[in-house]
């Protein structure tokens, strides 16, 4: 299973591409692989305001349903736009093609709560 | 009994399979105070024929609308249902089913419901349609809840009085805990008050709900209403009680509604003292994740061979339980069968006809009974199969009359609606021949039916 | 006698659409008897683009090859745990199809209905002795809609109480309808573990003030009896609480333990599953609804009562929780469900209960070696075996389908989720030893080709209409309706 060093990732298994104020979230290769054939996916609006631990979207297999959270706080800015037609890239690129949503970080940091690739390798494996 | 096959041998052999002495040790779970200590107080197993001889001496007492002239409507119609109907969903491959859980054994249900849901389409003008609800009252208000669903923050619904008692009573009762407001919109010659509506719409409603026809069989402008409620981004909900009347007008889809509700007992389900009937239930594509209830979908086999599962789950209550969009689990299946019969054997020039004959049945009677000294009919707008009048004598007392001549005259109208306390609701179907029009006629006006 | 060889005639069928031909009719309808008059022409649609066009023979066929692609319980053992997919016997057929109980309008005055009337108040009496009810509402529509009638009663007592309270208590093993019907009365769902019997003291833990009611089924998914379920009761009584029981599990019950002796306050009957009516390819149910003493005020309108001159409706009951539905419940399948009560009497009634539960012992005692059975405290009416075990990489869902190609209906699977790939296999009273034999053998036979030939079960089924079919690309792109192409 592939997590990359350049993400953050939560307990539960989002991950978050910080580059700028604005950071990329998405699900986890272990989130997506937990959930199997992912059929659709639900996704805020632009403008929406997140908070950190709330729910943004869900997430849904043939039959189970994911509730996804918001890793860290701030503005919608952007969303994949392509998801509703394509949940798959969910699946088959997580990192990449299956990114979320786009936000607008209103306090950096919340960053540092969150794990880095060698730690969530480890609580995935005790999980 | 005769449904119990188990011989004293067999027992004696399962028991001993078990490792149990008798059948009382299997229920040692049971605590002993939660045991009934005395037989069940009912009567004793009666034989086949008894069951049946009793049953028929019920049956015997009540009135049935093919003895007597009846033109009672109101939400369950007497249409004559093809021979064609009973004889194919007594196959008991398809009665005795459940669910179909196991897609590759219920290929016959999962088809006949995809098309179901075609015709259900096809015939409110819909893009989406679910395998069938309780009853229309039941799906209208389920209607009502998906709009605060999808509504966002708004939470008052418009519910137009010319909508069926029955429905607006249900919707009361589903929405009673969800912090909804439920407001009237009054009616004005007997279609819903467009100006008063006007007034009533905000950003705060999430849905305005209309009958097509309604109570009384008008036919409501609804293109009309549609471009009211949209412009303060309101969802439309028709309901409608007589889906035959979507036979001849306009459909309710191609008028601007957002969802279209209603009762199918009209095509091929008996009238069985009002039930089972079949609610159906049909949204724009926007909606489909929304919608309660059932759905049923198109996909392919290993070998790439059609065929139809049970779809988009995650909506259902088996899946996300409190957050489900209905609890709805078992719906109308076997009745959902008798109208996809119903619907293939009329057609698209049967359904036709038989909506214009009702039409003209009823047009006739409307006609000849306005004629009457004593009797107007006070609403002059289209109808389908039903219409009002109302009348000089006590509406109870007139009824009763008519009983006694072996007819049934209509529903009162007084309880549900106090203007018109005189007022009857007469329903006029393809059952109802010239000659038991006029004897209605001739009865109304006092003399003998 | 255990094989999966053997001919079958499984032949495709189009779309109604697809075979549908311009100008074919399938209808006749009685000649116009008044002057023919159309409405304003405004108002008129066009005719129904792409409605089916077909012969009456046309119709007739498409049906009955649908039909012979289906599974029921008249094709053969259908252990569908939860659903109690018994015999519908054919008596109860024809006594609902009886003339005087189809043709009859439901506003047709009361006092010319009365035989209807009579069989709703017997029904409504047999209900309550069966139950320990003392009045029950036939009005709600399926199961689903008798928990949501019960649990608005149980809101509507405590506002009438003057109290308002926001929680309700349901143990996880319970059905999904329970959480789903608690949400729509308002009430916030507090889950709590159960992976067996539920105990007092699990309750005694989130039992407060604030919990309108406890949602049980009683006996609950695993088939176990609830033992503590009296004690359970006093303590959410004593804490003002209410009890709600989920009837789907009756059929274990009949004769031996009633719900409404134990301190139960509000409980759903499935007529069509304890009461043998059909369950249609999927309805139409019927949910009644029993109820202690203090709930009555509040029962949904109307319901049937006795009074000096005749059976009548009673809708004045100013405490009421309204309307379900249109009129006055399934009654068709009211007449079906009262029809076999008649058959089976109190003693019938209580065999059928004990049989049901032999049955399921029975098949318990002959998988147990072979299947993992994680409970292994005494079951009743079914029994719930999990995937443990299954060799080669071998699931439940492979266990299922495998079973069709040997021509029975799988039972129920994944459910309970406190079960790790739970089979659960109700097999209902109606059927006999030698059908249970078969049945068990097939199993051990699967479980045996799990060991040997593990592809035989992953390739299954090969022998229904269609192979094992794409849920993903169904829920990923729907298509929901036929549409020209």
């Amino acid at each position: 299973m592939n997590f990359p060093e350049e993400l953050k990732y939560t307990e539960d298994h989002e991950w978050v591409l910080a580059e700028d104020d604005v950071v990329t979230i998405g699900i986890s290769d272990f989130a997506q692989d937990q959930l199997g054939d992912i059929v659709f996916v639900e996704l805020p609006e632009v403008g929406d305001t997140l908070e950190e631990g709330k729910t943004f979207g869900v997430v849904e297999s043939v039959k189970a349903v994911s509730d996804v959270y918001a890793p860290v706080s701030g503005e919608v800015v952007e969303i994949n736009e392509e998801l509703p037609d394509a949940p798959e890239a969910v699946n088959n690129s997580p990192y990449e093609d299956g990114w979320m949503i786009k936000i607008k970080l209103s306090d950096p940091a919340q960053l540092d709560s969150l794990m880095n690739a060698t730690v969530y390798q480890e609580f995935v494996e005790k999980d | 009994m005769r449904y119990l096959p188990h011989t004293d041998v067999d027992v004696q052999q399962m028991l001993d399979q078990i490792g149990v002495s008798n059948i009382e040790e299997l229920f040692s779970g049971v605590p002993a105070d939660c045991r009934l200590k005395r037989p069940l107080d009912l009567s004793a197993a009666k034989s086949e024929s008894e069951t049946l001889t009793f049953l028929r001496g019920l049956a015997e007492q009540n009135t049935k609308t093919s003895d007597w002239d009846s033109f009672l409507g109101g939400g369950a119609y007497n249409h004559f249902i093809p021979a064609v109907i009973d004889q194919l969903v007594s196959r008991s491959e398809f009665y005795t089913a459940y669910t179909p859980y196991q897609p590759e054994i219920s290929q016959g249900t999962l088809q006949a419901v995809f098309e179901f849901q075609t015709l259900i389409c096809q015939l409110t003008g819909m893009d989406v349609a679910n395998a069938s609800m309780y009853d229309g009252a039941s799906a209208c208000a389920e209607a009502v809840l998906l709009t605060i669903r999808a509504g966002k923050k708004r939470h008052k619904i418009l519910l137009s009085q010319g909508l069926p008692p029955q429905y607006r009573e249900t919707i009361a009762t589903y929405s009673a805990h969800l912090n909804i407001d439920l407001i009237d919109i009054p009616l004005q010659a007997g279609v819903t008050d467009q100006a008063e509506l006007q007034k009533l719409l905000s950003d705060q409603v999430a849905a305005v709900v209309i009958g097509y026809p309604n109570y009384f069989g008008q036919i409501e402008n609804l293109g009309s209403i549609a471009e009211l409620t949209h412009a303060s981004g309101t969802r439309l909900v028709a309901a409608v009680s007589e889906p035959l009347a979507l036979a001849l007008y306009r459909s309710p889809g191609e008028l601007g509604a957002d969802i279209v509700v209603g009762e199918g007992q009209s095509f091929g389900i008996p009238l069985s003292y009002g039930g089972p009937g079949i609610g159906f239930f049909a949204v724009r594509k926007e909606d489909m994740r929304v919608l309660p209830g059932r759905l049923v979908g198109e996909t392919m086999d290993k070998d790439g061979k059609r065929g139809f599962v049970l779809t988009l789950a995650t909506r259902e209550q088996h899946i996300r339980r409190e957050k489900a969009t209905s609890n709805i689990c078992s719906n109308q299946g076997m009745c959902v069968l008798m109208v996809a019969i119903y619907l293939a054997l009329h057609g698209k020039q049967g359904l036709r006809q038989l909506a214009e004959v009702n039409y003209a049945k009823a047009v006739y009677a409307k006609e000849k009974i306005s004629q009457l000294d004593g009797f107007s009919v006070p609403f002059s707008g289209e109808t389908f199969n039903e219409f009002v009048i109302t009348c000089s004598e006590p509406v109870a007392a007139l009824k009763q009359r008519l009983e006694q001549q072996g007819v049934l005259a209509g529903i009162s109208l007084g309880r549900d609606y106090p203007d018109l306390e005189n007022g009857l609701l007469i329903c006029v179907t393809e059952q109802n021949s010239q000659e038991q029009i006029d004897r209605l006629v001739a009865a109304l006006a006092g003399g003998e039916a | 006698m255990m094989s999966t060889e053997g001919r079958g005639l499984v032949l495709d069928e189009n779309l109604l659409f697809e075979k549908s031909q311009s100008g074919r009719v399938g209808y006749s309808i009685t000649r116009l008897d008044v002057p023919a008059v159309t409405p304003d022409q405004s108002l008129i649609r066009d005719e129904i683009a792409d409605f089916p066009e077909l012969s009456e023979v046309d119709v007739v066929r498409h049906y009955t090859r649908l039909s012979t692609w289906n599974y029921g319980v008249d094709s053969g053992l259908y252990p569908l745990g939860s659903c109690t997919m018994k015999y519908n016997p054919k008596i109860n057929e024809t006594a609902a199809r009886l003339p005087g109980f189809t043709d009859i309008h439901p506003q047709t005055p009361e006092a010319l209905n009365q035989g209807a009337l009579e069989l709703m108040y017997n029904l409504q009496r047999d209900l309550g002795e069966i139950s320990g009810f003392p009045a029950i509402t036939l009005q709600p529509a399926a199961g689903a809609q008798g928990e949501f009638a019960g649990m608005l009663m149980i809101r509507a007592w405590h506002e009438a109480n003057g109290q308002k309270r926001h929680k309700v208590i349901i143990p996880d093993t319970a059905h999904g309808t329970n959480p789903a019907s608690s949400a729509l009365c308002g009430y916030e769902v507090i889950t709590v573990a159960s992976d067996g019997i539920l105990s007092k003291e699990a309750i005694a833990a989130v039992m407060d003030d604030d919990v309108a009611a406890l949602m049980v089924t009683n006996p609950n998914t695993l088939g176990l009896f609830e033992a503590d379920i009296r004690g359970i009761c006093d303590l959410v009584h004593e804490r003002g609480g209410l009890v709600y029981s989920d009837g789907a599990n009756l059929n274990a019950m009949m004769g031996i333990s009633r719900p409404g002796d134990i301190g139960i306050d509000v409980m759903h009957f499935n007529l069509h599953k304890t009461f043998s009516t059909p369950h249609g390819g999927g309805g139409p149910g019927s949910g009644p609804v029993g109820v202690a003493d203090k709930l009555i005020p509040f029962l949904p309108v109307p319901y049937v009562v006795k009074e000096d001159d005749g059976f009548k409706l009673e809708y004045n009951c100013p405490q009421s929780i309204g309307r379900m539905k249109s009129f006055h419940g399934h009654f068709g399948i009211l007449v079906r469900a009262y029809c076999y009560i008649l058959s089976m009497g109190g003693e019938g009634l209580k065999r059928a209960s004990e049989l049901a539960v032999l049955n399921a012992n029975y098949i318990r005692a002959r998988l147990e070696g072979e299947y993992d059975l994680p409970n292994k405290q005494r079951s009743l009416h079914e029994v719930v075996f999990s995937e443990e075990g299954l060799q080669n990489d071998c699931h439940t869902l492979d266990v299922a389908k495998r079973l069709i190609d040997y021509g029975y209906h799988p039972p129920t699977i994944y459910f309970p989720l406190v079960v790790h790939g739970a089979l659960m296999i109700e097999p209902t009273e109606t059927e006999s030893k030698q059908t249970l034999d078969e049945f068990c053998d097939v199993l051990l036979a699967i479980a045996e080709e799990a060991k040997t030939t593990p592809e035989l079960l992953k390739q299954a089924p090969v022998r229904a209409k269609v192979k094992r079919l794409d849920e993903t690309a169904a829920a990923r792109r729907p298509k929901l309706r036929w549409e020209r192409g």
